[in-house]
């Protein structure tokens, strides 16, 4: 897994660090030496791998979205990076895998996580009963109802949901509830992260472990049409499958690359980048959605999995530095592009993703800034959202 | 004063000290600033006082729904040292201001710390700040006079310990479990061990706190630190009682007794 320039141990730039208690500093440090140690141990790489190609089904397709070229008027081709193929239908999985063959070289006995729209949850539960370990996904209220489908999966594959009320009963206060639990139960806990926030390592480790499908997406185009995209699309919530698709391409000067936060609607946004300013929350320091006095705010997105007031520390660098550029989408644009992919690829898209769709209309319009070769990296399958669609739809 | 001024004073004149904590302008300005000296004629020579988060990491149940509180009724960081300020007019108790990082970031540490020190503000305790991330505070609160208080926790292990341990000031807040505040608290071997394993590498005061509920918790604890504080079983006092006169009856009855138990301590000025 190569490191890209951009790389410092534990900051990017002047982003991340490790504001966490006291407690679990000791095992951020025991984190660190395991993952150190199993990236120079050939066998982890090759476990990794084995259970990425035969368990997840990797790797993923890379799709040439003929249709929805058309319907957009567009000549440029965009191809989308099937990561809604993977096993529990999203990218979630692939650093879930990652993180549970650590926590076994760790020796822990227990995993906890939080969730949002419920596909990290998923993935995390899949890989814990995959691996024989007890497993807590805690999740806000109003995610568990919007989301009812996925909380039914998680408890199916033998792990305990833990209702979160606190604050705006979504991925944030989910998140805040894991990290207490960890530092209750850090002897035996290793907490998994979904995406590339918190403390040093994280931010780190699931860059790297989502880094597959950037790679993958390199090749595969230069394969499919012998040239590099001209430009790359990704959704940004807390970041993770941005990350993951950026970083097979961070290198390569002429590719312009595009995250796509959520503008959320009148009642809120999730705009860490767009409208937040540096600040700390769950373990790093970041752009943050935060009000005068450095209260974190409730952020809003129709996508459950946006819906966060943070973003990972190396988007604030990337930010800074200009490498990618930071655009919005809101929920009605989204609800649009999500209605749009299934009816011209027959593909049911997250929410999420759907943020990434929808941008498109912008990049490739006659006088967006949009080359002639797109990769949109479509991270998740939308089935988890049907009630909220139908619901929006009323 | 610097918050070592105190602790040293205390420790010197043969007393534990009770630190009891209160979250910033709950249930209301008046009732925290009764609460403070309330504090201070129950013997409490030093208080701490928590600016409300939204995202308390750190905090059990009991704080998590008293910084809620405060915070809806819109106490800020700004506010907090007003109070501070308005309870040091009057009285000498050391005040040490607990707060997550990001309130702190947003004012600007060294507006901060000029505003701490202003309001007689002696220490300042960080949660979410290991020593690791600790030095661009340290500098700026302690050219105004101000102690940053480390934690030590028993997950820490001997290098981390020896570290922290060595170069803490004001007093070291030992941290009784893993856990968050208000956790259930065990006062058996292991903590014991744990304290006097950090007490052989310093010569700062050791507080203990999180879980820290009961009077027989104190007994157990007096005889081998230099102080308590609690937390959660005195803001769920507060939360729980009928209206300010009585939330100012049950603290000045529960700090008394905790006083008495925290310095009955048959060794007298041991260990």
């Amino acid at each position: 897994m190569p490191e890209t320039p951009l790389h410092r141990p534990g900051r990017f730039g002047p982003y991340g660090g490790q504001y966490v208690p006291e407690t679990v500093m000791p095992c951020l440090r025991e984190l660190e030496a395991a993952y150190a140690a199993a990236r120079a141990d050939p066998g982890f790489e090759a476990e990794l791998q084995a259970l990425l190609c035969n368990y997840s089904g990797r790797p993923t397709p890379l799709d040439l979205a003929g249709n929805l070229s058309r319907d957009i008027g567009t000549e440029a081709r965009i191809y989308l990076k099937r990561e809604d193929l993977n096993h529990t239908g999203a990218h979630k999985i692939n650093n879930c895998l990652g993180q549970v063959l650590l926590a076994v070289r760790m020796g822990k006995s227990r995993i906890v996580a939080e969730t949002g729209a419920g596909q990290h949850g998923v993935a995390t539960a899949t890989v814990c009963a995959r691996f024989g370990i007890g497993c807590v996904v805690y999740m806000g209220q109003e995610d568990m109802r919007r989301q009812r489908p996925n909380v039914e999966r998680m408890e199916l594959l033998g792990a305990e949901v833990r209702e979160v009320t606190a604050g705006s009963r979504t991925l944030k206060d989910a998140t805040s509830e894991a990290i207490r639990d960890w530092v209750t139960n850090v002897a035996d806990t290793h907490y998994i992260i979904g995406s590339t926030v918190g403390p040093h390592p994280y931010p780190l480790i699931v860059r790297d472990f989502q880094s597959v499908i950037g790679r993958e997406a390199r090749a595969q185009i230069l394969e499919h049409e012998g040239r590099l995209p001209t430009d790359v699309v990704a959704c940004v919530g807390g970041g993770s499958n941005a990350a993951g698709i950026f970083a097979g391409f961070v290198d390569d000067a002429d590719v312009r690359l595009h995250g796509v936060e959520a503008a959320g609607s009148d009642a809120g946004h999730s705009l860490a980048l767009g409208l937040g300013r540096p600040g700390v929350l769950h373990g790093s320091y970041s752009y943050l959605v935060q009000d005068d006095d450095g209260q974190v705010l409730e952020a809003h997105s129709i996508a459950a999995g946006l819906d966060y007031p943070g973003v990972g520390p190396e988007h604030s660098y990337f930010k800074d530095q200009g490498r990618v550029h930071y655009d919005r989408v809101g929920d009605a644009d989204a609800l649009v592009a999500f209605a749009d992919l299934c009816r011209l690829e027959g593909i049911i898209p997250a929410l999420e993703s759907s943020h990434a769709l929808a941008y498109l209309r912008r990049l490739l319009a006659a006088d967006g800034p949009g080359g002639d070769l797109v990769v949109v990296n479509l991270s998740g399958r939308g089935d988890k959202d049907m009630h909220t669609v139908m619901e929006a739809a009323r | 004063m610097k918050l070592a001024a105190h602790t040293d004073r205390i420790r010197a004149a043969g007393r534990k000290a009770l630190v009891p904590y209160f979250t910033a302008g709950y249930p209301d300005d008046a009732t925290f600033l009764d609460l403070l000296a309330t504090a201070a004629d129950t013997g409490c020579e030093v208080v701490e006082i928590g600016v409300p988060f939204s995202d308390p990491v750190a905090d059990g149940p009991v704080i998590q729904q008293t910084g809620h509180a405060a915070l809806a009724a819109g106490v800020t960081l700004r506010r907090t040292l007003e109070l501070a300020a308005a309870h040091h007019a009057t009285h000498g108790t050391a005040l040490v201001i607990m707060s997550y990082l990001n309130p702190i970031l947003t004012m600007g540490v060294d507006a901060f710390a000029d505003a701490a020190a202003a309001a007689g503000v002696s220490g300042v305790i960080l949660p979410d700040v290991p020593h690791e991330e600790s030095a661009p505070l340290r500098a700026p609160l302690s050219r105004r006079g101000l102690n940053l208080v480390d934690l030590v926790a028993p997950t820490s292990g001997a290098e981390r310990l020896e570290v922290i341990a060595g170069g803490s000031e004001g007093f070291l807040y030992l941290v009784s479990l893993t856990g968050v505040t208000g956790s259930a608290l065990n006062t058996d071997g292991g903590l014991l061990e744990f304290i006097a394993d950090v007490r052989r590498r310093t010569t700062t005061p050791c507080y203990v706190g999180f879980g820290v509920s009961t009077p027989e918790h104190a007994r157990a604890l007096a005889p081998v630190c230099d102080g308590v504080v609690v937390g959660s079983a005195l803001m769920r006092l507060v939360r729980d009682a009928a209206g300010p006169d009585a939330a100012l009856g049950a603290a000045r009855r529960f700090l008394t007794t905790m006083n008495e138990a925290l310095n009955e301590c048959p060794e007298g000025n041991a260990p």
